[in-house]
């Protein structure tokens, strides 16, 4: 009960943020919310595998490029319809997340971490390297994902696009944890040797979670390519991906509202400090070292008792 | 056409072996320590730019590459006593997401005492001849030592890992910690000193590398993931894995980019060649590592006893 | 039921397993026993499938399974309860026993389903944790479980895959004499229902269960039959000499 009321009050401060900062005269605000709640997608993707599922994945920004990419070679080549757009970018994430999976998930441990950033590194040097897309410098979008009754070139409307759909990841992710697939997910993270003595193989579970996983993230790739209207290989570095990590830790891991409020937390600190001083990363790097060794059930574990 | 490739594979060795000098540090800690260290590349870079600041500093080369080596020691025993130690009993996933946040430290911290621009550091002016190839081609000097001095590191480390009492705890606690721990060996001291050590090879990498390649923020990370992908290959723990796996992608990272477009070229079209020779090229050591890990998920020769 | 023939294992100079024959009947119960050392969870873990032997065979209702590792065994019907305490900590007792119903029930890639009200889940899960002797302890988390408890737990979950050989491995492990009395009743009442592989050192439990007794020493089997021939078989007690 004491949740509800919370996402209740969340969503309504969210909702009410456009009308709010543009009397306030600050459009700059609905931007920044909207991408944090864009990278909070992301960290609920990553939550599904990393917070419920104990994959240690470093790779997983790969999917935001994707899904940006997605978005911008399609408009590239004059395919400019939302639907498509968002389509190609969550099938393509799905299938380069089972092409690295079926690889990566057959270890674990260290070699998992090495193996999923290697990959996404891997990405990154193709972005690089195709010429026609920008290459290093990355290309500009013609023009923004059409939809038939929605213009996303309309910053309050496209605002709303996202947070619905940020609901729709967070209540999609909180049915797939609590059901059976989920509880053996789950089960898998806690205790491997006894979740395979009562007869479950980690395997197609852990591959299945990660598909899921990518495909979400690549849809929060295609909003963000729309949102910063640029798309260059950099989406998908590592430190993206640990930005991403940092922000499902922060939050709470298995927890649902964890990755939003890590989100929310890191990138308003982000902001904050990036206004102070241009070596912000001098003060946040310290800052995150200090709450991993110390924060240990994250933010929502304030707020809430763990799931039983 | 057989001295380019000749060339390109010294080149290929050269690389290598700097990532050896990496992925050998790198593999013990994880192996012994069992604690990954993204902040590896971080002292590669501290490595680079202090010997740049020394050398300018003092007007001598060596003088300059001792103390840079001496300084990396230091600091990455400052990182072992301050961040690490509260991480070994951590998972991994903390360990990750903590030696993130030092990288980011790092790089500021290297961007507001030099800058962001890239630092230009020259080799020692009697490294800077060539020498002849037996093909008749001509060879940087620089670029040879680097190889002689990689090669003279790795027998040292045979030397060390296979014959004294030292290696013999090494490779025991790369093997069982537990164990190794139980027979009443200082821990705490041997974890200092393989830091020590593998922060010291990470930071020769880093100055040996500075003429070379860019002496900027940021550069440890570019090297550190080939780094991951070698130990992957050769297996955690082990550090004849981590010298095969590094002259293998060395080799192959070097000849794939400076091969694989032309190559291409007489197989397809050029203009495709154009575009997908580099591409291909850049991503043949991580198709290499996929290829490994489908054979053996636990690299070549793993120390691990499972 | 089950048919172990010539199991070796080695690990570098030492011979855990030593060409090791065994025979379990249906419905039968078979206590291995041995001292400390023998090989015991050795053995367990290759006939769970954990551990895979350097030689010999398993067979498991009439199926070679030597080459299927532990879930595709556990499917098929062997259980196995752990000797140190393997649990979901952070789960309820009443989730713990449900994932095992859940793992035999099948269906697990439903993905939107409550799991947490499936009654297809719960209730066989409640019933096993009533005839386990936890019923009232259903919604604890099992983190919070005395150590007895916890043991009662391992078995319940071994149960409720609805198993057709039950290995449990020092079922008893650090339970004091009153929890102890308590589960030799319970797995008495499970001796007609099942057959079960249990390996003890407690040799009270060992007598009061066991229709047959297979002794371990050194990796090799030197003795099995019916309780009162192993007591007085001279090898044993040799082996035992001291122990007990």
């Amino acid at each position: 009960m004491k949740r509800l009321i919370g996402w209740v009050v969340g969503v309504a401060l969210l909702i009410a943020v456009p009308p709010l900062m543009l009397a306030l005269g600050q459009p700059f605000y609905v931007d920044l919310v909207r991408r944090i709640m864009i990278l909070a997608i992301a960290a609920v993707s990553l939550n599904l595998i990393l917070g419920y599922g104990g994959m240690v994945s470093f790779g997983h920004a790969a999917y935001i490029g994707i899904g940006a990419y997605a978005v911008g070679v399609l408009g590239f080549y004059g395919v400019f319809s939302g639907w498509l757009h968002f389509l190609v970018a969550i099938a393509a994430s799905a299938v380069v997340a089972l092409a690295i999976g079926a690889v990566s998930i057959r270890t674990s441990g260290v070699y998992f971490i090495m193996i999923t950033l290697a990959f996404t590194q891997m990405l990154y040097y193709l972005g690089i390297s195709v010429a026609e897309f920008g290459g290093d410098d990355g290309m500009r979008l013609k023009r923004r994902s059409a939809f038939p009754l929605l213009d996303l070139n309309d910053p309050v409307q496209f605002y709303y696009l996202v947070l619905a759909l940020m609901l729709v990841a967070v209540y999609l992710t909180y049915r797939i944890v609590n059901s059976r697939f989920g509880m053996v997910l789950r089960a898998t993270r806690s205790n491997e040797a006894r979740s395979r003595a009562i007869g479950f193989s980690p395997y197609p579970y852990r591959l299945v979670a990660f598909v899921i996983a990518g495909a979400m993230c690549g849809l929060a790739g295609a909003l963000y390519g729309n949102h910063t209207n640029y798309i260059t290989p950099g989406l998908m570095s590592w430190q993206q991906s640990g930005d991403i990590m940092f922000m499902v830790i922060l939050g709470g891991m298995a927890s649902t509202a964890g990755p939003v409020l890590g989100a929310f937390v890191l990138l308003l600190l982000e902001d904050l400090l990036s206004g102070w001083t241009e070596h912000w990363q001098m003060i946040l790097g310290p800052l995150l070292v200090l709450s991993v060794i110390f924060f240990r059930r994250g933010l929502a574990g304030i707020f809430y008792k763990p799931d039983a | 056409m057989t001295a380019l490739v000749f060339e390109q594979t010294l080149n290929g060795l050269q690389l290598g072996v700097m990532l050896f000098l990496m992925a050998a540090g790198l593999t013990l800690v994880l192996g012994i320590m069992n604690i990954v260290n993204l902040a590896h590349g971080s002292l590669y870079m501290v490595g680079a730019y202090l010997t740049v600041a020394a050398f300018r500093w003092t007007g001598s080369y060596l003088l300059g590459v001792a103390l840079g080596l001496a300084g990396t020691l230091v600091v990455g025993m400052i990182v072992e006593i301050v961040v690490l130690r509260a991480l070994y009993a951590r998972d991994h996933l903390d360990q990750v997401l903590a030696t993130f946040g030092l990288i980011l430290f790092f790089n500021e911290l290297v961007a507001i005492i030099w800058g962001r621009a890239a630092l230009f550091a020259s080799g020692p002016s009697w490294l800077a001849g060539h020498i002849e190839l037996f093909t008749g081609s001509r060879y940087p000097l620089y670029r040879a030592a680097i190889i002689v001095v990689g090669l003279v590191v790795a027998v040292l480390l045979w030397y060390v890992v296979t014959r004294t009492r030292l290696g013999m705890l090494i490779r025991a606690g790369a093997s069982n910690r537990t164990m190794v721990a139980a027979l009443g060996v200082n821990i705490r001291l041997l974890y200092t000193l393989v830091f020590g050590f593998a922060a010291a090879l990470a930071g020769l990498a880093g100055l040996m590398a500075g003429p070379i390649y860019n002496v900027q923020p940021g550069m440890g990370e570019l090297i550190l993931i080939q780094v991951f992908v070698v130990i992957v290959i050769g297996g955690i723990g082990s550090v004849r894995g981590a010298l095969v796996g590094a002259i293998i992608v060395g080799i192959v990272d070097t000849l794939g980019r400076a091969f694989l477009k032309p190559l291409l070229g007489t197989l397809i079209s050029p203009p495709a060649a154009e575009s997908a020779g580099p591409a291909l090229a850049s991503m043949l050591i991580y198709l290499l590592m996929a290829a490994v890990l489908a054979f053996r998920p636990q690299g070549l020769f793993p120390a691990r006893g499972g | 039921m089950l048919e172990v023939r010539g199991l070796t294992k080695t690990f570098g100079a030492l011979r855990a397993s030593d060409g090791i024959d065994l025979d379990v009947r249906e419905g039968e119960t078979h206590a291995i026993i041995g001292p400390n050392g023998a090989g015991k969870t050795t053995f367990i873990s290759q006939l769970a499938g954990d551990l895979r032997p350097d030689a010999g065979r398993i067979v498991f209702a009439g199926e070679d399974v030597t080459r299927l590792r532990a879930p595709r065994r556990a499917r098929k019907g062997l259980a196995r309860s752990f000797q140190i305490t393997s649990i979901y900590p952070e789960f309820s007792a009443l989730t713990n026993v449900a994932l095992a119903v859940q793992a035999h029930a099948g269906h697990s890639f439903r993905c939107w389903r409550d799991a947490r009200r499936d009654a297809a889940l719960l209730d066989p899960a409640r019933r096993v944790l009533e005839n386990v002797g936890l019923g009232g302890r259903a919604g604890t988390l099992a983190a919070s479980l005395s150590h007895g408890e916890q043991r009662q737990l391992e078995v319940a979950m071994a149960l409720a895959t609805g198993p057709r050989l039950l290995l449990l491995d020092e079922p008893m492990a650090g339970m004091g004499v009153e929890e102890s009395q308590r589960m030799i009743a319970f797995l008495s009442t499970l001796k007609r229902r099942h057959t079960i592989v249990l390996v003890e050192h407690d040799m009270d439990a060992v007598f009061r269960l066991a229709d047959r007794i297979s002794v371990l020493v050194y990796g090799r089997l030197i003795a099995t039959g019916e309780p009162a021939a192993i007591r007085a078989n001279p090898e044993v007690r040799v082996a035992y000499l001291g122990e007990d």
